[in-house]
């Protein structure tokens, strides 16, 4: 091969810089690992920071008193948060009842029945198309515009005001799209035995739907339905504008009320009392881990479940 | 089959949704759009609804509110993006299996906690410390203390995006670079961050999405002014202490009293929100598609 | 058992009493063996038997999986090489894959990656190295007009030369081959094998492969590689590859080779 200048043979044929050049690169790698391992450490450190300032602050305002109180409402800040709580799991289960069924439905329509709607030619198919289109538009809307289209359209064109069942309505469309889409994996994991050995023994699709493969699913669909729950917990700008903000207890569905997220922005932003703020907040981060922990065990044990104990 | 088609009926409740919120939003901004006009309303840099000081005659322009919503996710994307690209690479190339069973329970945490709490965070511990500035008009609250509290907002967003386009890159890829004597470093620059580059680049489309849709805990911390954001006094680093309002605060901040046209311009707020959020949500999609057939 | 190749040569890498654990589970047992110089040495034996786990171990690829460990030396020249930094051993020992896998880059800079790693930022010299890595894997005529175009687009044969040329490029001096061709049509299979051939010249081959008749031709060394009830790899025979594919000396290498068991 002679087509090598000697210019180049010198360059190569050079054992020392072989050597430099090979510390030089150790040096880089050691000084940018270690750059990478500050960055993170720094967002754990804030994380820690941020929840441990809002848990040791917050810890000091709660006791029972605070936690059976009602908010006395107006500028002063004073009192506890028990409506607000009941508010918040009232929301909670309000939102879920609607949008979980509507949500697994719709899921289950698209991983099973859909595909046999696909193979006829026609109006079917572009509706599935359009439906999935919706679902992901859906996911990627704002909160407050949620807000705003509850507003548009419960408390206002419906006449139903500033309500529990306005805020419900609205919170529901904005976890749709969230049940849709862990329903619709969990389904998919489901093996394909399954469905068809319950076809083969005769079943109907539905039977084998609603008696093997919702079961099977179920761990991974209540995994998502804790996720929306976490989701309505820490929501706020979609029932800013649909709850009221009341802090009385709520008597019926149209009552107006306050959820706890909606509590610490109003006494941050309407009251001086921070620590009750931070009291609040501190109840919530601690939910919120909870729930999170909730979800990590149970999904481990749904994995576990399907690579065979 | 009766039940196919009822869940056919559930499924279309998504259409019915969007579609609803299209109709509705776009109804009720349409007196804004007739009675302002577009142009003013999008290119008008004085946000005055008339009925609060009595007048009926209001000026709608919402240059301010761009800004304010641009500025915030600038700095918060100046902030942030680093930082989850580095942590993403930390997760997906460098931590050991134990520490990165640890700090993803963190970064789910992190997103999970209500956006109220950073407004309270930045309201109690970041405005005192911002104050420290000596600046004339520094209040502390403003586009510093937003973006700082977006930055932390977006972080998990874009780190879980990004962390999983890194750990999609083949390990055929990794195990070529470093037969050949690379260095696990000069294997991450030079070919798996390079391989991962759209779905890092969709990453950060996201964290911009999430960025611009965040209203309650910037409203707690940008200062609400409805004045275009200027610099407080010649240095122009002092934009960042500027305080300002963004779109989504716009709404939120006035929606409940609003009446008549002011109402309707606030509603076309939202439609502008909602639009430009879809375009950015569809950009970031297309990416990830294209990703997934090569 | 024979485990000195008799060489008239030298030794390019030299083995002793290697074993290797996957945690707890031992894949190779107690093996020696030296590795002749400007040789092919090809490595048969049944499925799961260590044969991919022992060239690995030449470049120490292995310790990329978690709780592997060794026992005994591999000695390259005269160094030993767990005592150097690894980085610096796969410099010098070179790995081709089962299955091709270009970086998703031009072919300039699928091969110039190697150099370029390594410090040579010159142009002019990168591309002297590319233009002569082509020709030493016989790719340089097919695409010496179409550097740019991605490694990815080439057919499948292509791709596997155009891993070997990334592989020379680095000027390594031993190359290791895990199972190359099997990814490959016949007459791709074909043209690695000649360019192999061509390769001695220059390089120290170590080639791991299923194909018995590509062992028989295409090497000049074999060693026989069996897994004992206890499912360890160890070396029954090795010796040049007539003597192992006319005269074997272990039964056991006997039937491996008329195809009575693997």
């Amino acid at each position: 091969m002679a087509i090598f200048t000697d210019f180049t043979n010198e360059h190569i044929a050079q054992n020392q810089g072989s050597k430099k050049n090979l510390h030089k690169r150790k040096f880089i790698e050691k000084f940018s690992f270690s750059f990478i391992w500050l960055a993170a450490t720094f967002t754990i450190v804030i994380l820690f920071f941020l929840v441990g300032y809002v848990i040791s602050n917050g810890i000091k305002v709660i006791d029972l008193e605070f936690l059976t109180t009602r908010p006395a409402g107006g500028v002063s800040g004073k009192g506890g948060i028990s409506t607000t709580v009941v508010t918040t799991i009232y929301l909670v289960f309000l939102t879920i009842s609607i949008a979980a069924p509507l949500g697994i439905g719709a899921a289950v329509f698209m991983i099973e029945y859909a595909p046999e709607f696909l193979k006829t030619k026609g109006f079917a198919t572009h509706l599935i198309q359009i439906i999935r289109t919706s679902v992901e538009i859906l996911a990627g809307v704002p909160s407050i515009i949620f807000g705003l289209f509850g507003f548009a359209v419960f408390v206002s064109y419906m006449k139903l005001k500033f309500s529990l069942l306005s805020a419900g309505l609205s919170g529901a469309c904005l976890i749709l799209p969230v049940i849709i889409r862990t329903t619709e994996e969990a389904i998919l994991t489901v093996p394909k035995s399954y469905r068809e050995g319950s076809l083969a023994l005769g079943a109907t699709k539905w039977q084998t739907v609603f008696n093997v493969i919702l079961p099977s699913a179920m761990p991974g669909i209540i995994t998502g339905i804790i996720l929306s729950v976490g989701r309505v917990i820490a929501e706020t700008a979609v029932f800013w504008v649909t709850l009221g903000g009341s802090y009385r207890l709520p008597k019926n569905l149209l009552s107006s009320g306050r959820s706890m997220a909606l509590h610490v922005y109003m006494l941050a932003s309407e009251t001086r009392a921070f620590d009750k703020a931070l009291g609040t907040s501190a109840i919530l981060i601690v939910i919120i881990i909870f729930l999170n922990l909730f979800i990590n065990i149970a999904s481990r044990q749904f994995s576990k479940k399907f690579s065979g104990k | 089959m009766m039940v196919r088609k009822l869940l056919l009926i559930i499924a279309s409740t998504s259409v019915l949704i969007v579609g609803l919120i299209f109709l509705f939003t776009f109804i009720e901004s349409t007196d804004a759009i007739y009675q302002i006009g577009l142009g003013d309303l999008l290119t008008g840099t004085i946000w005055r609804p008339g009925a609060i000081i009595g007048d009926t005659e209001g000026q709608f322009g919402l240059i301010p509110m761009i800004l304010g919503s641009i500025y915030s996710t600038l700095g918060a994307i100046l902030l942030g993006v680093p930082l989850s690209i580095f942590t993403a690479i930390f997760l997906a190339e460098i931590a050991p299996p134990l520490i990165r069973d640890l700090f993803r329970p963190a970064v789910e945490l992190l997103a999970g906690i209500p956006s109220v709490i950073f407004g309270l965070f930045g309201m109690i511990v970041l405005a005192p410390l911002i104050r420290n500035f000596e600046v004339a008009g520094n209040s502390g609250f403003g586009i510093l203390n937003a973006s700082i509290i977006l930055a932390i907002m977006i972080l998990p967003t874009i780190t879980n995006v990004a962390e999983d386009a890194i750990r999609a890159v083949p390990d055929s890829y990794r195990h070529a670079a470093l037969a050949m004597g690379a260095t696990r470093w000069q294997t991450i620059i030079t070919i798996v961050l390079p391989a991962a580059r759209s779905g890092i680049v969709a990453a950060i489309i996201l964290g911009i999405g999430r960025a611009l849709g965040e209203t309650m805990a910037l409203i707690m911390v940008i200062g609400n002014s409805i004045a275009i954001p200027t610099p407080l006094d010649g240095n122009p680093l002092t934009l960042l202490l500027a305080t300002a309002r963004t779109l989504t605060g716009n709404i939120a901040v006035e929606i409940n009293y609003a009446a008549g046209v002011h109402r309707s311009a606030l509603f076309f707020t939202g439609v502008l929100l909602f639009l430009l959020l879809l375009i950015i949500n569809r950009i970031a999609h297309f990416i990830l598609k294209e990703r997934k057939i090569s | 058992m024979i485990t000195k190749n008799n060489t008239n040569g030298k030794t390019k890498i030299y083995v002793e009493d290697f074993n290797f654990f996957y945690g707890k589970f031992q894949a190779l047992k107690n093996i020696t063996i030296d590795i002749p110089a400007n040789q092919i040495t090809s490595i048969i034996g049944p499925s799961g038997c260590g044969k991919s786990t022992f060239i690995r171990s030449f470049n120490r690829m292995n310790e990329l999986i978690p709780s592997t460990h060794t026992t005994g030396k591999i000695i390259l020249d005269d160094k030993d090489i767990f005592a150097i930094d690894p980085v610096e051993i796969r410099k010098q020992v070179g790995m081709v894959f089962q299955r091709p896998n270009p970086f998703p880059k031009s072919i300039f800079e699928n091969i110039s990656f190697g150099p370029r790693a390594h410090g040579i930022r010159d142009r002019r010299i990168l591309e002297e190295i590319v233009e002569k890595s082509l020709r030493q894997a016989v790719l340089w005529d097919e695409v010496k007009d179409s550097l740019n175009k991605s490694g990815l687009a080439l057919s499948g044969g292509q791709q596997q030369r155009l891993c070997i040329a990334r592989a020379l490029a680095v000027e390594p001096e031993v190359i290791l081959m895990d199972e190359p061709a099997s990814a490959l049509d016949p007459i791709a299979t074909l043209k690695i094998e000649e360019l192999i051939q061509q390769l001695k010249e220059k390089y120290t081959i170590v080639i791991v492969t299923h194909n018995m008749q590509q062992a028989a031709r295409a090497s000049d060394y074999t060693m026989f590689f069996n897994m004992a009830e206890d499912r360890a790899g160890y070396l029954v025979e090795s010796g040049k590859t007539t003597d192992i594919f006319t005269n074997p000396k272990q039964d056991l290498t006997e039937q491996y080779i008329s195809g009575r068991f693997g």
